[in-house]
């Protein structure tokens, strides 16, 4: 009987209406009172029985809910057979709830499509040697999976046989597919797009990088901010507080009516529900756009924030560094780039990699007596000739003698962020290459745009000697640059920022800068789904995408302005009611519950605009 | 506790936020509830707790809720220990 009336609550709404509307018709055509009292008695406790029983169910765990203010509300209107108020407040608050249910379903649309990518099924091989179609909750560690053409990857694993593109979107943010053949890795909920893979289950359900992604982003949603639980708890001993003042008000003047209309005025929805719908919208736009925000503390602090700390390479810029220019002394190029990339094929040198990136195809010659010189570079023989190659400090040693032009080229070079690499073949200086880590497309703009947002220090901090620091400093605009700086050393600058009382966000890629990230007010990681990026972080911009940052903080800022709105909007409108009860006459039941559930669609509505947000 | 198990509850959608204190309150009330882990994810209207195996059961938490007037749309439960 009870979980009937519950099941049928939406009908029983509809009725109501229908059964009101039909009285007010029947008292202006025919002035029946009978025709036009009956409708609303049957529509009061139709509509007041689920109410009720909700009310019921919840005081018997001991809480005291809005549902137990309205019951006794409509029950004393009914008593006192004032049947107009207790059928449209009844009706005002189911249509209310029933719209509150529609409108909060939008709000929550954008994580709920990110949880709904998640694999539900997966290819197992069974004992004979079929695959069946099991549930993902029947696959464990160890399990071989069949992944077809255009099916998600079930799980994280390793491919065991066969071959085929995986769209890898989602994971590490990467459009182009990834090939994948014996051995590679493959995630759970991204797309095969062409061929079959059989893959063995490393890590299946909730333990997958894309099974953490969605219990952050929905712990993060219901995460509650210092702020939120004040109001949980004002909440608790508020609604049993308005009940023990309508009783107080009943005894004190008699006025029944008085009391009932209180008990309605002082329902606390909307100021209860405003918060959580921002928050959620909040993080929602967020998750969309490959930021993950967790919880509503962060979205405070990073709105807040003043101070925004980079890492340089890798953030900054791409972190892959490829020669800018190169310069010849000499005919014989080819003759010498080969010995060049002879000797750089045995160096592991991030600048070797970029050097030989560059020369490409090549004929190689032996390479004899290699020597290493400790940060400077490497001689060896090659073909009978005597070649260096290295920095300024490996050609002085070799007594090499530098001409005009290549001391003006080389001061050109550094002047623009380059390492350089220089190459002699028997005491000659052949070739001078600029090797640089190119700035990632767009940082200048972006930077630029998070100064306007209110970032007054944008600092950036840096392993590397103090010259490329401070030309990547200046070609960006930055207003402070630290080079020479090892991961403990910017953690410590970190925490000196903090004691000078700024809120401070540091970027970097959560794998080195795990301590910084942590000791920030606002980790941010650029993460392509590493598990540290997520763990250590606060902020995660599954892309690497730099210019997501402009972004998240502006969501950020507009996410806590809609929360101090929503706030705004349900005190306002428990102030105007009281006020209006108070000092005026306009003010009755039915008029508050309409407000109040006026205020409500108001906030839910308010916070669904933070699902479009983007930024100017 | 000896047979502890973890259970996540799929609700259906949660629209009021005293329904949270409800289903709180229900299921805390029932035998062998680490009461301390009950936790109710309003905007991912899900229940996750932990309980005694051999005092509880998933059946009797659904049922708790169900009561209440809240749907059940999916439960995983993990034994831990």
């Amino acid at each position: 009987m009870q979980q009937t009336i519950l099941k049928n609550k939406n009908r029983i709404t509809w009725i109501s209406a229908i059964l009101i509307v039909f009285a007010y018709m029947s008292k202006w055509t025919t002035g029946n009172t009978d025709l036009f009292t009956w409708p609303l008695i049957i529509a009061s406790i139709l509509g007041v029985a689920p109410i009720a029983i909700q009310a019921y169910q919840a005081l018997r765990v001991k809480v005291v809910s809005i549902d137990v203010l309205v019951s006794i509300a409509v029950i004393g209107a009914i008593v006192i057979q004032n049947y107009e108020e207790s059928a449209i407040v009844t009706f005002l608050f189911l249509f209310g709830s029933w719209l509150e249910q529609r409108t909060l379903n939008k709000t929550r649309s954008a994580i709920r499509e990110l949880t709904e990518m998640a694999p539900e099924s997966a290819l197992k091989l069974a004992a004979d040697g079929s695959f069946d179609e099991v549930s993902i909750g029947e696959v464990a560690v160890g399990d071989v999976l069949l992944v077809k053409t255009g099916a998600k990857v079930p799980v994280d694993g390793a491919v065991l046989s066969g071959e085929g593109h995986v769209n890898e979107a989602g994971i590490t943010g990467e459009s182009v597919p990834a090939r994948k053949e014996k051995d590679a890795n493959v995630y759970a909920g991204t797309i095969l797009e062409n061929g079959t893979l059989q893959i063995t289950a490393d890590r299946v359900g909730e333990d997958t990088t894309f099974g953490r992604i969605i219990e952050l982003v929905e712990e993060a949603q219901d995460s509650k901010s210092e702020a939120e639980r004040f109001i949980d708890r004002f909440s608790k001993y508020y609604t049993p507080a308005v009940l023990v003042l309508a009783f107080v008000v009943w005894l004190i003047t008699g006025d029944f009516e008085l009391a009932i209309t209180i008990l309605v005025l002082g329902c606390p929805g909307a100021l209860v529900i405003g918060v959580p719908v921002s928050n959620v919208a909040g993080i929602g736009n967020g998750a969309r756009h490959g930021i993950l925000l967790k919880g509503s503390e962060i979205i405070r602090d990073f709105s807040r924030t003043k101070t925004m700390v980079f890492d340089k390479t890798g953030t900054l810029t791409i972190g892959n560094p490829s020669v800018s220019e190169t310069m010849f002394y000499a005919d014989d190029k080819e003759e010498v780039l080969g010995y060049l990339a002879s000797i750089e094929r045995e160096s592991d040198h991030p600048l070797a990699r970029a050097v030989l990136e560059e020369i490409g195809d090549i004929t190689f010659s032996p390479v004899q007596n290699t020597e290493v010189v400790k940060g400077a570079g490497i001689t060896a023989d090659v073909n009978g000739h005597r070649v260096a190659v290295g920095n300024e400090a490996l050609m002085e040693r070799e007594q090499v003698q530098l001409n005009e032009e290549a001391k003006a080229d080389i001061a050109h070079l550094v002047e623009s962020g380059n390492s350089l690499v220089l190459t002699s073949v028997d005491g000659m200086l052949k070739v001078l290459m600029g090797v640089r880590d190119p700035i990632r497309k767009g940082v200048r703009e972006d930077l630029h745009r998070l100064g306007k947002m209110g970032v007054k220090n944008l600092v950036m901090l840096s392993g590397d000697n103090q010259g490329t620091v401070d030309v990547v400093s200046r070609e960006l605009g930055l207003t402070e640059a630290h080079g020479h700086m090892l991961p403990e050393d910017k953690a410590a600058y970190i925490k000196k920022l903090k004691k000078e009382g700024s809120t401070v966000a540091f970027v970097g890629d959560g794998v080195n800068d795990s301590p910084s990230l942590a000791l920030a007010d606002v980790g941010i990681a650029m993460g392509n789904g590493t598990d540290v990026a997520i763990e250590t972080s606060d902020v995660v911009l599954v892309n690497s995408d730099f210019s997501r940052l402009p972004h998240a903080l502006g969501l950020t800022k507009a996410t806590s302005f809609n929360m101090k709105q929503n706030i705004a909007i349900a005190v306002g409108v428990v102030l105007i009611l009281l006020t209006g009860l108070l000092f005026s006459e306009w003010v009755n039941m039915s008029v508050g519950m309409l407000l109040h559930e006026l205020s409500i669609l108001v906030v839910i509505l308010n916070g669904m605009r933070l699902l479009g947000y983007r930024p100017r | 506790m000896k047979m502890k198990n973890s259970a996540t509850i799929q609700l259906e959608t949660l629209t009021c936020p005293s329904c949270i204190q409800k289903i709180e309150g229900a299921v805390k009330n029932l035998d062998g509830i680490e009461k301390e882990s009950v936790k109710v994810l309003f905007n991912a209207s899900k229940l996750k707790v932990d309980f005694d195996g051999e005092k509880s059961s998933v059946d009797q938490i659904e049922n708790a809720i169900t009561k209440m007037g809240y749907g059940v749309e999916k439960s995983t439960v993990k034994i831990v220990s």
